[in-house]
């Protein structure tokens, strides 16, 4: 009997990894801290050895929180030699925050990012946008990384990486790609005009079958996406020097776009912009040690 | 005098033909890509169960999103063409004369308007999230893998409360498929959802005022899990009139037979 395979692939699916990227003895170090961030589409952890980033790792959030938290701080310490019980003290933030198990305490991710972004970027931050699978955050912050004001989007998946995993299932274009291809047209076209991604699916669906090609839909859902964050950014208020973080950040359809609208250059991240909570965790962990051994 | 009312939905059109007051056909079926051609069939449906011709009805009024599509286009060639809350006002006053809330529910929009003698007092609109529209049980229904006609019923089994914390309609989705991780029973999440819609309704409905009668008519009338959550969150009765989804075509064959209003 004849049998027709269907090969679908999931374009939402973005891959997984882990790095280590100091080649320090960590045996010598002080203190060893751990930043768990289980967002609502991905996780990260970092491993700090004296403040500074030693590894991390980064994968999809599974069903149970618990689990994820687990293998993913695993995943990050595997081939470090350091164990789960080296680590002197570990912080939970993201969505699923409550969920660590052997985190000694939760803070918020919108503390986290600040943090976080006041690392990679430096002192000169002064407003976070934070883009992530499930929200969007525009974070106000002072020269020590801390919150100043913020505004968030948490209930609605337009201006979301959820919207974008939508839409490149809708054109089949793998997720890590879709920002290039919506660069690639020749002149952009009006933005998708449905806020909600459920009626901007419906209506980008129209346009595919007006014959559109799939990097002008592309380009009309970044350019909608595009205009909204900047209505929130727009609300707390923008001041430089002003950076992205989150998932999204790699985007580079919505962070050029971003660029065009609000005329101002984003930093060009030093290291990997998904784990900007995390690494806030990690650097809160670390101070929060020191903080319980007297050390300051 | 013998007119019609064509409304063309998000998802579905409607007419009714009207003479003299009385209904003498009613017709819908899905709108497809071309808006106008799904239009008119219905249309030429509802002409042949009333035996009349094109030609015998005297003044056709469009309401709908779609409306402009079927305006003073062939072959229905409506004269005019009446917003959805106007036609909402009018077809509910049809059915239901003490009427002063009407609520209209359906595929992609919700609307609460205030009503006085078939005339439009004040309204509000959702047409920007599909979480407070009928699209938004059948999503949910797909991530529940069950027939949209049947979560009604499947909700009224259920006296839990299960709150659903996603307000969106896509965030909803993967909320759905984690209470069947869970374990949860597809009642008892059929219901979480039917109150999570009602609540989004009620709070859109309230801004305009709630006063007795109230009516409650579009598509997702028809859906029995519907009314009860949505009564609770209004703290008053409501009325569900016989073929809701056809309220507002009917409003708008009266407003054609009575042009002086």
């Amino acid at each position: 009997m004849a049998q027709v395979e269907v090969k679908t692939q999931e374009y939402w699916r973005w891959p997984e990894y882990r790095r280590t990227v100091s080649d320090k003895d960590w045996r010598g170090a002080g203190i060893i801290t751990a930043g768990v961030d289980i967002g609502s589409v991905g996780s990260k952890a970092t491993v700090l050895v004296d403040g500074e980033l030693y590894a991390y790792s980064v994968m999809r959030t599974g069903g149970v929180s618990e689990d994820t938290a687990i293998k993913v701080t695993t995943w990050a310490l595997e081939g470090t030699g350091i164990e789960i019980g080296r680590l002197n003290y570990v912080v939970g933030t993201g969505y699923g925050r409550v969920n660590v198990p052997f985190a000694k305490k939760t803070i918020t991710e919108i503390a986290c990012h600040a943090r976080g972004a006041h690392y990679i970027y430096g002192p000169t931050v002064r407003t976070v946008l934070d883009i992530g699978g499930q929200d969007c955050k525009a974070i106000r912050c002072d020269e020590k990384g801390k919150v100043l004001s913020f505004l968030m989007n948490d209930k609605c998946a337009a201006g979301t990486g959820r919207g974008l995993e939508v839409f490149a299932d809708l054109i089949s274009v793998p997720i890590a790609d879709l920002g290039k291809v919506s660069l690639s047209v020749d002149e952009e076209p009006p933005p998708v005009s449905n806020t909600c991604v459920i009626f901007a699916k419906a209506e980008a669906l129209a346009l595919l079958r007006q014959g559109w090609p799939k990097e002008r839909v592309a380009a009309a859902y970044h350019a909608a996406m595009a205009d909204r964050i900047v209505d929130l950014l727009t609300r707390v208020g923008i001041e430089k020097d002003f950076v992205i973080t989150g998932g999204v950040a790699k985007n580079m359809g919505v962070v050029q776009r971003l660029e065009r609208i609000l005329k101002i250059k984003p930093l060009e991240p030093k290291m990997d912009p998904i784990l900007a909570g995390a690494l806030g965790a990690g650097l809160f962990a670390k101070a929060l040690y020191e903080k319980e051994q007297g050390l300051r | 005098m013998i007119t019609a009312g064509v409304d063309v939905g998000a998802k579905f059109a409607k007419v009714v033909i009207l003479r003299d007051g009385q209904v003498v056909a009613r017709a819908k079926a899905l709108v497809g890509f071309d808006v106008l051609k799904s239009a008119s069939e219905v249309f030429e449906t509802a002409l042949k169960e009333s035996g009349l011709s094109r030609s015998e009805v005297q003044k056709v009024v469009a309401t709908g999103m779609g409306r402009n599509a079927v305006l003073q286009k062939p072959p229905i060639n409506a004269d005019e063409a009446v917003s959805e809350v106007v036609a909402d006002a009018a077809g509910a006053h049809q059915v239901v004369p003490t009427v002063k809330t009407v609520i209209d529910v359906g595929a992609e929009e919700g609307r609460g308007i205030k009503v006085e003698g078939g005339k439009v007092k004040d309204f509000v609109i959702n047409e920007r999230c599909a979480a407070g529209a009928g699209t938004f049980v059948e999503a949910m229904a797909r991530a529940l893998e069950v027939n949209v006609e049947d979560m009604g019923a499947l909700s009224l089994k259920s006296a839990n409360t299960i709150p659903m914390n996603a307000q969106c309609c896509v965030f909803a989705e993967s909320e759905v498929v984690s209470l069947i991780h869970s374990k949860i029973s597809k009642e008892d999440i059929a219901k979480a959802i039917h109150d999570a819609i009602a609540g989004r309704i009620s709070s859109m409905v309230l801004r305009v005022g709630v006063e007795r009668d109230v009516v409650l008519i579009g598509g997702v009338a028809l859906n029995p899990g519907f009314k009860p959550p949505l009564e609770k969150e209004l703290h008053a009765s409501i009325i569900v009139p016989e073929f809701p989804e056809f309220v507002s075509a009917l409003g708008a064959a009266v407003i054609a037979a009575n042009p002086t209003r």
